[in-house]
């Protein structure tokens, strides 16, 4: 048995632009062990829905290229097996629920008919079974009269519902890994809370494995046990959760954090900001990516790009600089 | 607050949205987005607007402004009804009240360059010479730390928080009194939003600005604000100083968006409790009667069905609208 039920190595995408091409991840690594949560946090264009469309082969090609890199799923490579086998996993076994509900589902399909499709394609249900089970899933996921509403289309559910039949259909086949991709960035806090629970209590009674992509720290500190945090198309830090907030390691994730108000906080401080915007990856960054907004920044910086080396049992730091020791 | 001076008065304004169906198309309903809510803004002070989607904060906010013709109530600006007024006494008058936009991408003329995006009001109000134009923009992106050298370049050149600092700079130029914040960071990335509060705050102290900061993230809200008010489908549930409001919640909405609110620290999220809400928001074109949280509320009862309960003061300074707080 392989420590990790999925393993991503050295994975690189491109995607070629009128631009120019642009290196969107360089050379991602992580594992997900069977039964683990983890976040992946980051800004807009830091590469993380990438990668994970880069793992399920999602990536429209032309423009984009996975150039380098292996995703063992069970000892098999994802990124290399053949399409109608790739086929297969996708959506059985690894699922993936998007950012946008609105769009994500067929506004001329009835919901009955999206949710019965990877059933009967996936599991070889007949049509009838399919759709006891389908209404099994809508009432799974909290939605009331679940049998009548399988006639409906996407345009007669809220947001929040849309959600809810997304993540009944991710769950339609009872995958080993869920990968969430924002799904609730489009949604109100009190709806975002009601598919965070739902997709917890899922979690446990299916026992699946999850990896929720989010720019949302707080969502993930709630969430997951082990966190990645990515910048510039790299891991610069990975951590168990606590150990993180508590001590992240990265300017990065320092920032990050400080530049977020606490709805506890007692008195009132300034944010702390990163100046700078984001890096436009036109080229392989060969210095760190961070450097040019780091305020702990030195010459080492501007040469080499450091690579994540362990600072404490299983929290792993891209940096050449310790700024634990400095920080009081 | 010190002095307590009233800058904005706002006395049950209400704005409905006409629905209109069929051949003739007659009048069958109306979308109540603002459906009566009070409250004054005092001078200096961030009241803060905070809400769900489609709970009319956005309208609120706009209706003030008279960007849309309210439907009833009053808008006192310095003491000056700003709904009885019409063309140039209104125009006069907006000199002073300006707006920063959502969407850093919808609010810029993409056919403008900056420098005539952050001159316009200026001209159009004549506030400032036009040979003395140049050098006011270029003194307004300095300060909204903008390069001044950005003024013959084009809104697409920018990203959006370079693009909400340029809306910043035109809401600005005018020296206004009174801004409305109409969700100026909720398009923007993290570590960016925190580098437009920061301006919004600097701003603030600089001249003297009173803000009404209308957003749905609640943890940015409480962190900006002085005082805070919580919408909820067209209604002002609650409204109180920003710790009262975060500390002794009296109106169980309140309580549930508080509670719903994750926290970036994994200790403190295990120990939560959390209110979590059955449902979605009721469509705002047909309320449901007496109190329009009961079909959500954990705790309604008969009475919240029958009657809408009141606004009234629990504690000095602390409103709320509920039959059981």
């Amino acid at each position: 048995m392989p420590e990790f039920l999925l393993d991503v190595q050295g994975l690189e995408t491109q995607f070629r632009t009128p631009d120019g091409i642009v290196h969107a991840v360089n050379g991602v690594s992580f594992g997900l062990k069977e039964g683990e949560t983890i976040g992946v946090v980051g800004e807009s264009g830091c590469g993380k829905s990438v990668t994970m469309m880069s793992v399920l082969r999602l990536i429209p090609s032309p423009p984009g290229k996975v150039v380098a890199g292996k995703a063992f799923y069970r000892g098999e490579d994802l990124l290399s097996m053949p399409a109608d086998k790739i086929r297969q996993i996708r959506g059985a076994q690894i699922a993936m629920i998007f950012q946008d509900p609105m769009t994500s589902l067929n506004p001329v399909l009835t919901i009955g008919k999206q949710l019965t499709e990877p059933l009967q394609l996936h599991l070889g249900m007949s049509t009838e079974q399919a759709n006891t089970r389908a209404a099994e899933l809508l009432e799974m996921v909290g939605i009331p009269k679940a049998k009548d509403r399988l006639k409906d289309y996407p345009h007669q559910f809220s947001g929040g519902m849309r959600q809810r039949v997304m993540i009944a259909m991710a769950l339609a086949c009872t995958p080993q890994i869920l990968i969430a991709d924002e799904p609730t960035t489009a949604l109100d806090v009190t709806i975002q809370a009601q598919i965070v629970e739902l997709v917890k209590r899922l979690r446990d009674e299916i026992g699946m494995s999850i990896i929720w992509i989010t720019h949302d720290l707080g969502i993930v500190a709630g969430l997951a046990q082990r966190v990645l945090v990515m910048y510039g198309g790299f891991i610069v830090e990975e951590s168990e959760v606590k150990d993180l907030y508590a001590n992240p390691r990265h300017p990065y994730t320092v920032g990050l954090l400080g530049s977020l108000p606490r709805i506890d906080e007692t008195e009132r401080k300034r944010l702390y900001s990163i100046e700078g915007l984001p890096p436009v990856l036109y080229q392989k960054p060969t210095s760190c990516p961070f450097a040019p907004r780091c305020q702990w920044v030195t010459d080492r910086c501007w040469k080499e790009n450091p690579t994540l080396q362990e600072v404490a049992p299983g929290h792993r730091v891209a940096c050449w600089v310790d700024i634990s020791a400095g920080r009081k | 607050m010190a002095n307590k001076e009233v800058l904005l008065h706002v006395d049950s304004l209400v704005k409905h949205f006409p629905i209109y169906r069929g051949v003739f198309q007659r009048q069958v309903g109306a979308v109540r987005a603002v459906d009566g809510v009070s409250f004054d803004v005092y001078k200096g002070e961030t009241l803060g607007l905070v809400g769900e989607s489609g709970c009319g904060k956005s309208t609120a906010g706009r209706t003030i402004l008279q960007l849309y013709t309210p439907t009833a109530g009053k808008v006192e600006f310095e003491g000056v009804n700003l709904v009885s007024l019409k063309g140039e006494q209104l125009r006069q008058l907006r000199r002073k009240m300006q707006m920063i936009f959502q969407d850093p991408y919808a609010s810029l003329n993409p056919r403008m360059t900056v420098g005539d995006i952050v001159a316009e009001p200026m001209l159009v109000h004549g506030t400032v010479a036009p040979k003395d134009v140049q050098s006011r923009v270029r003194q307004l992106l300095e300060r909204v730390k903008l390069s001044p050298d950005f003024a013959s370049r084009y809104p697409h050149e920018f990203s959006g928080g370079q693009r909400q600092r340029i809306g910043i700079a035109r809401a600005v130029a005018l020296n206004p009194s009174f801004i409305v914040c109409d969700e100026p960071i909720s398009a923007l990335d993290v570590s960016i939003q925190a580098q437009v509060v920061n301006l919004l705050e600097d701003l603030q102290k600089e001249f003297g600005l009173t803000y009404l900061f209308i957003a749905h993230d609640l943890s940015m809200v409480r962190h900006i604000s002085d005082r805070i008010a919580v919408m909820y489908l067209g209604i002002i549930a609650e409204l109180a100083d920003h710790n009262t409001l975060y500390r002794e919640p009296l109106h169980p909405y309140t309580q549930a968006l508080l509670s719903a609110v994750p926290i970036a620290d994994p200790v403190a999220e295990e120990q939560r409790r959390r209110v979590i809400l059955e449902g979605d928001v009721p469509s705002p074109a047909n309320p449901p009667s007496g109190c329009r949280f009961r079909t959500r509320c954990p705790i309604a009862k008969d009475i919240c069905a029958q009657q809408q309960p009141e606004w009234r003061e629990a504690k000095p300074g602390h409103y709320v609208a509920c039959h059981m707080a």
